[in-house]
């Protein structure tokens, strides 16, 4: 019996790796070794002492966790992290909330402006950040919103791109469950909730990791909304290493390895939608 | 339990009408279905009967009130939709138990009429799994199951059976009028297949262009269709129709412009009849030979016109040879030429 087994499976033959596979997979490997090049040498500095930081080896000649220690204790460090925690949950949950409700009904109701709602919406997308921050700014001095976690918040809570994401999502949900729904005599807004909304969570998981990334890491408009230290968040905060004195290249490094963290457990847990999220919403990571 | 009444029903896109006031009582526990061609407005109609579709004149009546303005959930109708509209994130116990979402039943109720109605439809081995481990038909088994459970007042079907394969949807038919015996609720229930609405209609309601053209039982749709459109829609193979005279009672083919079109259906036209008084007889050159079984069918041509018509199975009818077919007296249908409507038989 042994004898046919093999016959019928025979192993790979090496002939039988295409030449334009050898190609393909050196030139991942070298992507891949660009960029997790920075990542490694952020952790081997974290773990290198002050005096150690130019000398370049990868493996510390003496790795200590001294500065660990001394972020997490001392200074506002571990603020920064809740901060960015915060605003960064609260900003995700607003966007899965409002962009999804927003899309659903541009996607499934018919009413009269919908197309010029939709199309106001689109076109705020082709405006850059950076000629809003001003009128943000403004905004946000006139209402006394500076330096508070609203301030920080508030411009991200719905966005133009999360709308159009999710209303193309629910065009894909047959117009059949909803009015089976309808008929079972489900209200409208339940029939989003719970109907309309678990059929796309793939593209809910996709707005979820896009959104909390860009919060985790925004930098420009926190730094600018914000100016007592009680309030800034990681990466703001972490630039303060860098202003006093001298640059604390061993903290910056520090304090960006612990920022990682969240990042690396989100994109373990929700690698599989991460995937499935960007082919799905054509975009690049 | 109720009946359904449509009076000078309308429904128009902004200015295109597509349903003009069509009019129909069902009866309470009546098994009706819509059938027609593709864009006869036959979903429209049920979808207005729903509730899910505005009406843009006339009135529909459940039991003895007005629904013009009523929402769907008032109306206490079940509708099971051609894509069976199965939530594929719910089991099908949850997906049954969706029925009694708007239901004040207690917990233990509800669970209890799920079971039932689980068993009833034979899904109770597969309630815990998810829809996307299942087949077409038992999907369809979980729509209706879904229907059930809420004791509607009527069940509204729209092309239920329409993603089935054939012998699926044999069995289906069956189910469905075996469970209509059972509940005895009113049916609306839509499709373009005839032979749907022949085998579980209590009445047919054949539509075309918006219009209804004939609601009876389905035989006498079959054996008296008010006109051409009708009569060849009901029926397989459709009826042949062909120009004609009738002199003295006797209907012949007829050259040029006539007055009258001829129907025969193809079980009525014999190939080889010895019948002595037939009421009509085709003769042309076959054209194919379709051995069924039970019989053969015989295309040919007649005036340039293709006629189907039966010839005994074991029959030795050749391509390109010349037959003649006899239809008795009595089967022959007979239409005004001008407005295709049905003048009786020959
Ligand atoms: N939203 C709409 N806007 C404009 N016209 C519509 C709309 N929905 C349906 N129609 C038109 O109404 C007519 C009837 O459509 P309906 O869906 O009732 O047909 P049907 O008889 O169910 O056909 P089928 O067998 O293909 O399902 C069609 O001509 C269709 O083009
Ligand atoms: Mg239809």
């Amino acid at each position: 019996m042994a004898a046919i087994d093999t016959t019928l499976s025979p192993p790979l033959p090496m002939s039988r790796i295409k030449p334009g596979r050898i190609v393909m997979w050196t030139v991942l490997f070298i992507g891949g070794l660009l960029m997790i090049t920075p990542i490694l040498f952020m952790f081997s500095t974290s773990l290198k002492t002050s005096s150690q930081i130019y000398d370049l080896r990868l493996i510390p000649q003496s790795p200590t966790l001294a500065n660990y220690i001394e972020v997490l204790t001392e200074g506002q460090f571990p603020r920064w992290f809740l901060n960015s925690s915060f605003v960064a949950i609260c900003v995700t949950a607003s966007n899965i909330f409002f962009d999804s409700l927003v899309g659903y009904t541009l996607a499934k109701f018919r009413f009269r402006g919908r197309q010029f709602v939709f199309i106001a919406i689109l076109s705020t997308l082709m405006i850059p950040t950076e000629m809003l921050v001003i009128p943000w700014y403004l905004m946000s001095a006139n209402f006394g919103w500076l330096d508070s976690y609203w301030g920080i918040m508030f411009p991200g809570m719905m966005t133009a791109f999360g709308t159009f994401l999710m209303k193309q999502f629910f065009e894909t949900v047959p117009d059949d469950f909803i009015e089976a729904a309808r008929m079972d005599g489900l209200n409208e807004f339940t029939i989003w909730w719970k109907i309309a909304m678990p059929l796309v969570t793939p593209a809910l998981s996709a707005l979820a990791i896009f959104t909390f990334l860009g919060n985790w890491t925004a930098f420009f408009w926190p730094l600018i909304s914000t100016t007592s230290k009680e309030l800034y968040t990681l990466p703001v905060g972490l630039t303060s290493f860098a202003v006093e004195q001298a640059i604390q290249w061993e903290m910056i490094m520090t304090g960006a390895a612990i920022a990682t963290i969240p990042t690396l457990v989100v994109f373990l847990v929700l690698q599989r939608y991460i995937v499935r999220g960007v082919m799905l919403a054509g975009l690049k990571g | 339990m109720a009946k359904f009444e449509l009076r000078g029903l309308v429904k128009a896109y902004g200015k295109t009408k597509v349903i003009h006031g069509i009019n129909l009582v069902i009866p309470d526990g009546e098994f009706v279905v819509f059938v027609g061609p593709s864009g006869c407005g036959k979903s429209t109609t049920l979808r207005m009967i729903a509730g899910l579709e505005e009406v843009s004149g006339g009135e529909i009546r459940i039991g003895d009130r007005v629904v013009n303005e009523v929402d769907p959930k008032e109306r206490n109708l079940a509708m099971v939709f051609q894509n069976y509209a199965i939530y594929p994130h719910m089991t099908v116990r949850q997906n049954i138990a969706f029925g009694l979402y708007t239901s004040k039943l207690s917990k233990d109720e509800k669970a209890k009429k799920v079971e039932e109605a689980g068993a009833l439809l034979g899904l109770t081995p597969l309630l815990d799994r998810r829809p996307s481990d299942l087949s077409g038909g038992q999907r369809q088994r979980v729509a209706i199951g879904r229907a059930m459970v809420r004791d509607p007042a009527g069940f509204l079907f729209d092309e239920p059976l329409s993603n089935l394969d054939a012998q699926l949807r044999a069995q289906m038919r069956i189910e469905i009028k075996d469970l209509h015996r059972r509940l005895g609720t009113t049916i609306a229930y839509v499709t373009h297949d005839q032979v749907e609405a022949m085998t579980m209609a209590d009445r047919i309601v054949v539509m075309k262009d918006g219009h209804i053209l004939q609601a009876a039982p389905p035989m006498e749709v079959y054996d008296n269709p008010v006109d051409v459109f009708t009569a060849q829609f009901i029926g397989t193979p459709s009826m042949n129709i062909v120009p004609a005279t009738q002199t003295g009672g006797v209907v012949t083919l007829a050259e040029g412009a006539p007055t009258l079109l001829a129907g025969v259906r193809p079980h009525d036209l014999l190939v080889g009849s010895q019948i002595a008084d037939p009421g009509l007889t085709l003769t042309g050159t076959v054209t194919a030979v379709e051995p069924l079984g039970p019989e053969t069918l015989v295309h040919f041509t007649v005036a340039g016109r293709s006629i189907i018509s039966t010839a005994p199975a074991h029959g030795t009818v050749a391509i390109g040879s010349t037959v003649t077919a006899k239809a008795p007296r009595g089967q022959v249908h007979l239409f005004d030429a001008a407005t295709e409507k049905a003048m009786g038989r020959a």
